[in-house]
């Protein structure tokens, strides 16, 4: 066979493999948003959950989805830039370092459901949180650490030598150099870590049954101390997300539209990981702008 | 090594410099004396510890894990390989040009700004003004005056390399390291950055290694010769190129090898 030939096949063997992926794709997306888009209303998004009737809506529970994912990366990104930092910057080729790796490379691969009982072990019962809104972002944050921490390191290590060597040549210190020349060149690659991070924790069930809880108390959307217990923001309420959700009225669920609601907050659910995914690119954008000094 | 001419008026001056990666010894007793507002090109085969030694001389070579450096470096009255000395504060009088042209991916009023910024300056009037005084001493103001908040990686690779002098030269250095500043440029734009260099003796003392004789000798006041990390000479560029007295010296000029 010929060199041009085998190009040939390779080349179209290729595009059917993306051919399948993309079929694929588009078939998911199009079922979930067929099935789901029609029962999407201003009243389904905002409204609680009914148990016994029909037209109950989602409405704590996207808000419980977004408030986690903040909680979440307030917790876990601070931490993975910096340990992503050290890993990148900092840290000699020693036996320590290359233990850490390879620990960091079996956390991630951890199933979420011995993430969400050991969050169940440690935040619920030993720190006494019980079923929270935070037990749920510390183990999230636990199950979010190793990937963002590779991601993070991974982009700050590709920001090329002669950068560093720039900033030192002009007199910048270590530090001064990191966070002024390196992390806002890493940053395309810190926001694209992050989005991957905030998808898993939108579609992330098994780890927040067990911690952030299957239930939503009465919270009142009028009411934002963070200290007053039917407040949104208070961080000691159980907050059962669309995802948990999802699962649980396919399970559970015993209203007469639960097929309905299901498919109504899968398409919500993909809808919104959509939405955050183009606002941080939108931000991430405008941070580097800003970080660049203009 | 043969110093052909004594040197009076020197800012910097290595004596018995010795430089190790580990156990190789990269660099064998260098005696140089560089003089005021002069260029002074290092030349010599790959290898050879020219790059090495002008990363001594802002100590570069200080991030490089194993490294020792012995000896002295004096510039002024200060011997800069003292660990009293602070690099960064030293980086800030000693400049250096990289290879490739390392711009910043921000604006070019960022890649200038940032420097003066990071060291203290914040008044936007002033910035505007090492702004424009660095891109004017660079040769680059014509060109980018009219789009400064444009990023600066679209830039062409030659003003790329004034834009690095540029900013360099905005933390206000004495001396200017030169790592090969034109082997990545094509001819056009390698003329626009030797006849640069030349306008910048003015006010910098300019060290400058390069692998291209010819412009060793078109640009540079004094020549020093490396050879597996000693100076096998050093002179007056004109003598260097035309009555080297030094037999290897003759042979890697003439081309015979490196």
């Amino acid at each position: 066979m010929s060199a041009k030939r085998k190009d040939q096949l390779a080349t179209a063997g290729l595009y059917v493999i993306v051919g399948i992926i993309i079929t694929v794709l588009a078939g998911l997306l199009g079922f979930v948003f067929v099935k789901g888009v029609p029962q999407l209303s201003w009243q389904f998004i905002t409204s609680p959950p009914q148990i016994f009737k029909e037209g109950g809506g989602v409405g704590p529970q996207l808000f419980n989805s977004f408030y986690l994912l903040v909680l979440t990366l307030i917790i876990s990104v601070p931490i993975a830039i910096g340990a992503g930092i050290y890993l990148a910057e900092y840290a000699k080729d020693h036996w320590i370092i290359r233990c850490i790796r390879v620990l960091i490379e079996v956390l991630s691969s951890l199933p979420s459901i011995v993430v969400g009982l050991f969050g169940f072990l440690f935040f619920v019962l030993y720190m006494g949180w019980g079923f929270s809104i935070l037990s749920g972002a510390f183990a999230l944050s636990v199950f979010n650490l190793p990937l963002l921490v590779r991601v993070i390191e991974q982009s700050i290590h590709n920001v090329p030598k002669s950068q560093r060597e720039a900033g030192w040549a002009l007199g910048f210190s270590k530090w001064e150099t990191i966070t002024t020349i390196i992390l806002p060149a890493a940053l395309p690659g810190i926001v694209t870590g992050i989005i991957l991070a905030s998808g898993r924790v939108f579609g992330e069930a098994a780890a927040l049954i067990y911690t952030a809880g299957m239930s939503t108390p009465i919270i009142d959307f009028t009411n934002w101390n963070p200290l007053s217990p039917t407040s949104p923001l208070h961080p000691f309420r159980p907050a059962e997300t669309m995802a948990v959700h999802i699962w649980k009225i396919n399970g559970e669920g015993i209203m007469p539209d639960a097929a309905a609601i299901s498919d109504g907050a899968a398409a919500l659910l993909i809808i919104s990981i959509l939405f955050f995914n183009f606002t941080s690119r939108f931000i991430g954008n405008l941070l580097f702008k800003k970080m660049g000094a203009n | 090594m043969n110093v052909v001419e004594t040197i009076e008026q020197s800012v910097i001056q290595t004596e018995n410099l010795q430089f190790y990666y580990d156990t190789h010894h990269a660099l064998k007793d260098i005696n140089l004396k560089f003089e005021e507002k002069k260029i002074t090109a290092l030349i010599g085969p790959s290898g050879c510890g020219k790059s090495t030694f002008l990363r001594t001389m802002n100590r570069m070579n200080d991030l490089i894990p194993g490294v020792k450096t012995e000896g002295a470096i004096w510039i002024g009255k200060e011997n800069i390989i003292e660990s009293s000395i602070d690099p960064v504060e030293l980086r800030k009088k000693v400049g250096m040009v990289f290879q490739h042209a390392s711009v910043f991916p921000f604006s070019i009023y960022g890649n200038i700004a940032y420097g003066p910024r990071i060291h203290g300056e914040r008044n936007k009037k002033v910035l505007d003004e090492i702004v424009e005084e660095n891109l004017r001493a660079a040769a680059l103001w014509d060109e980018v005056k009219d789009h400064l908040d444009q990023s600066a990686t679209g830039l062409s690779g030659g003003q790329q390399q004034r834009l690095t002098i540029a900013r360099t030269l905005a933390t206000k250095p004495d001396i200017l390291l030169m790592d090969e500043p034109t082997s990545a440029l094509d001819p056009i734009s390698t003329a626009k950055v030797e006849e640069l260099i030349q306008t910048l003796k003015e006010h910098y003392t300019i060290i400058i290694v390069t692998h291209n004789m010819q412009q060793a000798a078109r640009i540079s006041d004094f020549t020093a010769f490396f050879l597996n990390g000693e100076v096998k000479e050093y002179g007056q560029t004109a003598t260097i190129f035309n009555n080297p007295l030094n037999s290897e010296t003759k042979d890697y000029i003439a081309g015979k090898f490196g």
